[in-house]
């Protein structure tokens, strides 16, 4: 198996050799190979990485707490309510994932300053919960079907509503789910570029992605390549942290999502 | 007897399962739990595409208060644009391409990966993974530092070798430097993809083929290709809906040049809307898109669900 073990040597390489030379570039300053330079520049770039940053965040806890507080419900009414029409708004959530973002953003653009939500963080927010929607309900609806009834049933006779049902006995049950949803939700929302290129045109209103490009269009000449690399490492450094902690629930995640079809 | 007794059993079970219980009050309750995914399907979703087609029937500039219906003008003139045209044809190719290296690659790293469950695999598949989980805007960036002349190490590699390749300068190179990038990007996705699919082929078939004599490559053509048709259907359907569909990695790596070559459809139709201020045509090419991708999901979602009545799952 001479060939196989040279053949993983090769491909290795080739995949892990981008992120090294954007490590190593990220924390080289002139001749000092540890310096923190590079990322000191992106904090008085535009206006600033604290703003991005903060944008960013903004755009992320609503994201994340909108998708989580949506498709709890829904997944539960979905899972356990036997309602009139339940089929067809199931389908139509699901439908969201044929449309092509282009398609959505065009009359976003106009329908967001209709309600008063063009050019800001909470209309992009809410797009992005959108986004999310059918992989949220989708997972919790599943999350709720696995839990065995009979749990639901005892605490009815204990005289419990569904709400409490719901937040004192089903919720520890369906935490992993919750935590896929809210992962998910989170690096859809910390990498999102298009929607957020279309829908925000305020410099101060930019996320990250959105600054890292602007780095690279800047109109003052060369680009500053090691702040670039500076930004990379910051846009790149919270997904890769979170996929070796949660790494369970990523592959589990990027599996039943692909099921969805 | 007891034949009849099942009959009975059985019918009173499907008048049951085809008669739930849906009351009045059930079914309100049902909407109300509902009832905030349903504002956000109808807010941010519904209203939108309908607002689409809408806007696709009008002569809309992007600025000004009049929007005169001009049906069915910016649907005919799609086939005069030449730019959407081009995009189309360089969409088509591009697709066709990534199609091709990622099916390929992600199923044969699979394959390489999935025998034996020892410590280097996992180190392995980690390796191929770690692409995936950052950002598609952040991995164009990357390439676009990755291919630069000046600071980038790959002009500086292929130097060595007598070779000086223009990474993003002539249109060959652009699109082979951006099919370069998603290839990195992807590949380990849909490889945990196609891993899932090759763990649920029962263990057993592989050792009666083996005791029959079969060869690796005859197993591989006859049992495994067959048997993980559902799950390269479905690659399939994402891979060329992601095709269709490419912006970000253009847009940031190639701006749609060197000369317009790059352009895809999405970055036509967001041109007309945002640089033409043309928000009519914008959408009329963006309602045809879509109806071309709905139809495309529907034939290759039925292709998926043929094979799944197939499998043994």
């Amino acid at each position: 198996m001479r060939f196989r073990t040279a053949f993983s040597i090769i491909m290795a390489t080739l995949f892990l050799g981008p992120i090294l030379w954007v490590l190593l570039g990220a924390f080289r300053y002139g001749e000092v190979n540890i310096s923190f330079q590079n990322f000191s520049r992106l904090l008085t770039y535009g206006e600033g990485l604290t703003t991005y940053l903060k944008n960013t965040l903004l755009v992320v806890v609503v994201t994340v707490l909108g998708s989580l507080f949506v498709s709890l419900f829904a997944g539960y009414a979905f899972a356990r309510i036997n309602f009139r029409g339940s089929k067809v708004l199931f389908i139509a959530i699901l439908s969201i994932l044929m449309v092509p973002h282009a398609s959505l953003l065009i009359p976003l653009f106009i329908w967001l300053s209709k309600l008063h939500l063009g050019n800001s963080l909470i209309g992009l927010s809410f797009v992005m919960i959108m986004y999310q929607l059918p992989f949220s309900v989708f997972m919790m609806r599943n999350s709720f079907e696995a839990v065995p009834k009979e749990l639901d049933e005892a605490a009815m006779i204990d005289g419990c509503g569904r709400l409490k049902m719901i937040f004192l006995v089903l919720l520890p049950a369906v935490s992993p789910g919750l935590i896929t949803v809210g992962l998910f939700a989170f690096l859809a929302s910390w990498n999102e570029f298009i929607t957020a290129l279309i829908l925000l045109n305020d410099g101060s209103k930019f996320t990250i992605p959105l600054m890292l490009v602007n780095l690279v269009r800047g109109d003052f000449g060369s680009i500053d390549f090691g702040a670039l690399q500076a930004g990379i490492v910051i846009s790149a450094a919270p997904c890769v942290i979170l996929f070796f902690v949660l790494q369970k629930y990523f592959v589990g995640g990027f599996t039943a999502g692909a099921v969805k079809g | 007897m007891a034949i009849a007794q099942k009959e009975i059993l059985k019918r009173k079970v499907s008048i049951r399962s085809k008669r739930p219980n849906r009351g009045f009050r059930s079914t309100w309750v049902g909407w109300g739990f509902a009832a905030p995914a349903v504002v956000v399907l109808l807010l941010f979703f519904i209203i939108p595409l309908g607002y689409s087609i809408l806007i696709s029937t009008k002569d809309w500039p992007l600025l000004g208060p009049d929007h005169p219906t001009n049906f069915p003008d910016n649907y005919v003139k799609i086939s005069d644009n030449e730019l959407f045209i081009n995009s189309l044809s360089f969409t088509v190719k591009y697709t066709a391409i990534i199609t091709t290296i990622l099916l390929t690659l992600s199923l044969g790293l699979a394959l390489l990966i999935q025998e034996g469950k020892s410590r280097r695999n996992g180190i392995l598949r980690t390796i191929y993974f770690l692409p995936v989980v950052t950002g598609l805007s952040t991995a164009a960036l990357l390439f676009l530092g990755f291919l630069n002349p000046t600071v980038g190490p790959m002009t500086f590699i292929f130097n060595k070798f007598g070779m000086n390749p223009d990474w993003l300068g002539t249109p060959n190179m652009a699109l082979t430097s951006t099919v370069m990038m998603m290839t990195w990007r992807f590949t380990g996705f849909y490889m945990v993809i196609m891993l899932s699919g090759l763990q649920a082929i029962p263990r057993d078939i592989y050792e009666s083929a083996s005791v029959d004599g079969s060869s690796r490559l005859s197993t591989f053509r006859f049992i495994t290709i067959p048997l993980m048709r559902s799950t390269l259907a479905l690659c399939l359907i994402l891979i060329l809906t992601g095709g269709m569909v490419a912006f970000e990695q253009f847009y940031i790596l190639t701006a749609g040049g060197p000369d317009n070559s790059t352009v895809t459809i999405v970055m036509t139709i967001f041109r007309q809307a945002f640089s033409q201020f043309e928000m009519g045509a914008a959408a009329a090419m963006s309602v045809v898109l879509l109806l071309a991708l709905v139809v495309m999901n529907i034939l290759q979602l039925r292709l998926v669900r043929k094979d799944d009545s197939g499998d043994s799952r």
